[in-house]
């Protein structure tokens, strides 16, 4: 037992440090660090008219990195445990905010708790890929998997997906969707069922079109040409384009982008963080945090083909093609190649929900990280 | 490896799914690394220039409008600076609610909040729109001090028009207004737009518009550098405005303003030219009005009150009024008798009081009962002889008559340097033909002989036809500019004064009209009165032009007609006769006689001209300070 013998022949005055320490997989949290830094970095020169908000991310850091260890310090096992009631619980409040939300901006997404307002769509962001881990592995523990699992599997990410879209959420109802269907499709759902899917998907498009709201249809054709309206809705498309073609190789330099302090960016600090970033490092500075991001990804995808049981393998696999997904519909929202949704760049943007939730993930991986031997052996 | 357990199988199925996930993760970053490539790259310029656009902004510089000055350096038209309240109806949500909280702040009435209301409709909300000109420094320290009560609305300096001499000369400098819909036009078309950007004015009438190009200047320039919202942040570069030129003008303020004073109650108009060169020494059409009025756009109560007032201030008499020039012609039928030979200066006739053609039975009547007696060529232009005149225009015909008279001026624009002028009409057979598709009958020049019938006359070809006259044949265009002056060398260019042609006339002829005209003015001439003595040799003629018609056998009683119906007075005159410096063309609109109101009119002028002699209750002239 390798996590034994490193316990052994420790001194009692570094026995603290082994304590803080052991939950944690250095190798992932070196790269998230290295992120969170470059996060930081940009966020300073994307905030520098509010100070406040920088201080305030240093907050959310070190509340997300909390939760983090105290996740990693869980075992699959406990996590499994929390599967269900996380899942029942968020499926709970998304049935209250249908039926007494609050209304911004014309959707439905708030619950207010009294003392605090959350978006209980942020935890189905969670809560589905643990709740279809878990229902994939106890199915599996009797027999392998059938089509019918499949089905149950499906219905069950249905119904906070459904509740999410008639917020209506598009953006969200899509990830946790995404978030559901990694688990799905890596649980081993057979590839002529998928073809079947995407090609009744295609099909359904003209039938998907007419239920969407006026302003989804709107982002989604401005994506095609952001000149239709260069004041309202293509704005953030073709100012954070501006931004990121104007910053050409090396980009405009820290703390110089005309784009950013001139306030051009709009949402500079938040989903559109990374045109901020793109603007002042350049192509050299994308190329280096896509390569911190593929090294995070690879380490986790190494981290979850390891894992020990099928939920962790479910979870961690899911959890990683989440993360991926985040970046990369980001950097394509900011480039001008996805439309415009409310997707966070993992690490870099700033708000709270988000950085804690991602924190979590990251536990949750180092969870399963730290107990592939415990099982295997 | 045949006998895997189903949960070696899974993991393996697990591995291969999670293996082409990776692989597609990856292939999404290629994708992406290729959009960027694209962006930074290939497109860089493109969009360094976007960002640059949208990061810099020209911002127009509007050049200082050039003075109008008159001969002598007396300022009539001049720019001062001041601050303004305006409001941006782009960065006001409410505009109403702004302006009322902005009116316990600094006084607003409700001819500001008018004026605001017709200037965004007029702007369409573009810009920025003054609530208040003219700020006292309390009114400034006040609204400083709660400027963050009020969003949007900013204190600006601006340079505003002004013409400290009020009404003086208002038909000839005009007035500048608000750049309308029209202008906007009109500078389009002409291809100026580009240089009014950040101009809010524009010459309307007067000299005002006929020399807005010289007065405009040349628009500046500044490269600021602007945020999302557009405020500036800083200025990059600048390049200087250049402002518009000074125009010095022949006119004499205190020549104009004498001659504006001598009218009295009367309407009427004048206009003096100095001969040898065209330049217009004053212009006068009275009533005037004040051109401050028209500069923010006028209010409804002045507009009615000058517009429905029954004394017409705002036409422009000198240029645009057309009335027949009675007798004020004779001189120049004279010299058509002259040169076509059928008159010698010796040549006389009896003059029973009226003249008659063979066959008609109409008598064209003389304006003196009884006939002046034996009249020769002096004595008919001395005595103002009619019968004298109906018998040349019968003579020589409507051609002989347009082909000289025409020479003089009559019939066409004159060409000063005021938009506007009316023709009026230099009666010819072919005249006739266009207009009234008629024949012209001999009949019909016997009245033109004597500038009645269809001839009419503006007052500024009167002046010029007389100061030609005076001059010997050679006209000069009459024109108020004499130089364009440059405002930042000093330096200053003639406005053209070359001649405009010279009328080929025996000197004899002309020497013995200009003899006459002088006699006129003495003892047994029409206007002997306004001729006596006089330290100067003083040529004139006078005229009266019916307005009403009088029937075959009625006398004309000015007593007894409405004094709308009085006949208007006409005079014109130069002097000194042997070497003209002034000549003038005038009339007083139901002035009843030319020798009556009209000549008194222009001794006053000539006088002050020539002797320097201001008339008792002038008023001191000095520009005063400010207007309102």
């Amino acid at each position: 037992m390798q996590g034994d013998s490193r316990m052994t022949g420790v001194s009692p005055n570094t026995g603290w440090l082994h304590w803080a320490f052991d939950p944690l997989d250095v190798p992932l949290l070196s790269i998230v660090l290295l992120i969170v830094m470059v996060g930081l970095v940009t966020l300073y020169s994307a905030t520098i008219d509010t100070p406040s908000r920088f201080n305030a991310q240093l907050i959310n850091i070190a509340v997300g990195m909390l939760a983090m260890w105290l996740v990693a310090r869980l075992t699959p096992t406990q996590l499994m445990h929390w599967a269900v009631p996380i899942f029942a619980g968020g499926l709970l409040l998304l049935v209250l905010v249908a039926l007494q939300g609050e209304v911004v901006n014309g959707a439905r997404r708030w619950l207010s708790l009294g003392f605090m307002r959350i978006q209980p769509s942020e935890i189905m962001k969670l809560g589905a890929p643990l709740m279809l881990a878990w229902f994939f592995h106890q199915r599996s523990q009797s027999q392998a998997l059938r089509g019918g699992d499949f089905v149950i599997a499906g219905a069950l990410l249905l119904v906070p997906t459904a509740l999410i879209l008639r917020q209506p959420d598009l953006g969200t109802a899509l990830l946790v969707a995404a978030a559901g269907c990694y688990v799905i499709f890596l649980a081993g759902l057979s590839w002529r069922v998928l073809l079947a899917l995407v090609v009744a998907g295609l099909a359904s498009t003209p039938f998907v079109w007419s239920l969407l709201h006026d302003y989804q249809r709107r982002r989604l054709l401005i994506l095609l040409d952001p000149t239709q309206d260069p004041l309202g809705a293509g704005y953030h498309t073709i100012q954070s384009t501006i931004a990121v073609g104007s910053g050409g190789l090396f980009g405009k330099g820290w703390l110089n982008g005309t784009q950013t302090h001139l306030e051009f960016i709009p949402e500079r600090h938040t989903d559109f963080i990374f045109a901020v970033f793109s603007e002042e490092f350049g192509l050299a500075g994308i190329a280096l945090l896509s390569v911190l991001y593929l090294a995070l990804i690879a380490r986790a995808f190494v981290i979850a083909s390891n894992a020990p049981t099928l939920f962790a393998r479910l979870l961690g696999g899911s959890l990683v093609l989440t993360l991926a997904t985040y970046a990369l519909v980001n950097m394509g929202m900011v480039g001008g190649v996805l439309p415009v949704v409310g997707v966070p760049l993992p690490f870099i943007s700033y708000g709270g929900t988000a950085l804690v939730a991602l924190f979590i993930a990251i536990g949750a991986l180092m969870s399963i990280a730290r107990h592939r031997q415990l099982v295997a052996s | 490896m045949a006998q895997w357990n189903p949960p070696q199988r899974e993991r393996l199925r697990f591995q291969i799914r999670l293996t082409i996930s990776a692989l597609a993760v990856l292939c999404g970053f290629g994708a992406l690394l290729a959009r960027f490539v694209y962006l930074q790259v290939v497109q860089h310029e493109y969009y360094m220039t976007r960002a640059e656009d949208n990061r810099i902004a020209l911002v127009p510089v509007a050049p200082a409008r050039g003075l109008i000055l008159d001969r002598n350096g007396v300022v009539l038209a001049r720019n001062y600076s001041a601050y303004t309240l305006e409001i941006n109806s782009k960065k006001t949500t409410d505009i109403e609610d702004t302006i009322t909280r902005l009116a316990k702040v600094v006084r607003v009435d409700s001819r500001d909040r008018r004026q605001f209301k017709r200037l965004m409709d007029e702007t369409r909300g573009a810009g920025s729109v003054p609530i208040r000109t003219r700020l006292s420094d309390e009114e400034m320290a006040r609204f400083a001090a709660n400027r963050y009560q009020f969003p949007g609305v900013e204190i600006r300096a601006r340079l505003f028009r002004e013409y400290p001499l009020q009404t003086l000369a208002s038909h000839a400098i005009g007035y500048i207004g608000r750049i309308s819909g029209r202008d906007i036009k009109h500078l389009e078309e002409s291809d100026q737009l580009e240089s009014y950007r950040g101009t809010d004015y524009i010459g309307k009438t007067g000299l005002e518009a006929s020399y807005e190009h010289e007065l405009h200047g040349t628009t500046g320039s500044a490269q600021v550098e602007i945020d999302a919202n557009g405020r500036s942040i800083r200025t990059l570069s600048s390049t200087p405005p250049v402002p518009g030129s000074n125009i010095e003008l022949s006119l004499d303020t205190r020549l104009q303003a004498v001659a504006e004073r001598a009218f009295g109650n009367y309407r009427g108009a004048l206009v003096a030219i100095e001969p040898s060169t065209g330049g217009v020494l004053a212009f006068v059409s009275h009533p005037g009005f004040d051109p401050n009025l028209f500069v923010e756009g006028i209010d409804p109560q002045h507009w009615d009150a000058l517009n429905n007032s029954p004394d017409r201030p705002l036409t422009n008499r000198a240029l645009a009024g057309t009335y027949p020039p009675g007798s004020t012609v004779k001189p120049f039928m004279a010299l058509v008798a002259l040169q076509t030979g059928k008159r010698t200066p010796e040549y006389a006739i009896d003059d029973p009081g009226y003249f008659t053609l063979p066959g008609v039975t109409h008598r064209w009547r003389d304006w003196k009962v009884g006939g002046h007696g034996r009249v020769d060529l002096q004595r008919s232009i001395v005595q103002s002889c009619d019968t004298y005149y109906y018998g040349v225009g019968n003579d020589v015909g409507i051609d002989a008559i347009h082909g000289l008279l025409s020479q003089f001026g009559f019939g066409a624009k004159t060409g000063i340097d005021l938009e506007g002028e009316r023709v009026g009409v230099l009666p010819s057979q072919n005249w006739k033909r266009e207009h009234l598709h008629q024949k012209w009958f001999s009949g019909d020049t016997i009245s033109v002989a004597i500038g009645q019938g269809y001839f009419t006359a503006t007052p500024i070809q009167l002046a010029l036809a007389v100061a030609t006259l005076a001059n010997n044949g050679v006209m000069f265009q009459p024109h108020l500019a004499r130089f364009i002056q440059d405002p930042r060398t000093g330096e200053r260019h003639a406005v053209a004064s070359d001649p405009l042609r010279s009328i080929s006339l025996d000197q004899r002829w002309m020497d013995l009209v200009k003899q006459a005209m002088v006699d006129v003015m003495r003892p047994g001439g029409t206007a002997a009165a306004a001729g006596l003595n006089s330290a100067y040799s003083f040529a004139g003629k006078t005229g009266t032009a019916q307005v009403i018609a009088i029937k075959q056998n009625e006398r004309y009683d000015a007593q007894r007609i409405n004094e709308r119906y009085r006949d208007h007075a006409l005079f014109v005159a130069f002097a000194p006769a042997e070497n003209p410096r002034i000549a003038l063309g005038m009339l007083v609109e139901n002035g009843g006689s030319g020798s009556g109101t009209a000549a008194p009119i222009a001794r006053i002028v000539l006088d002050s001209y020539l002797l320097g002699k201001i008339p008792e209750s002038m008023p001191e002239l000095q520009p005063t300070e400010g207007v309102e």
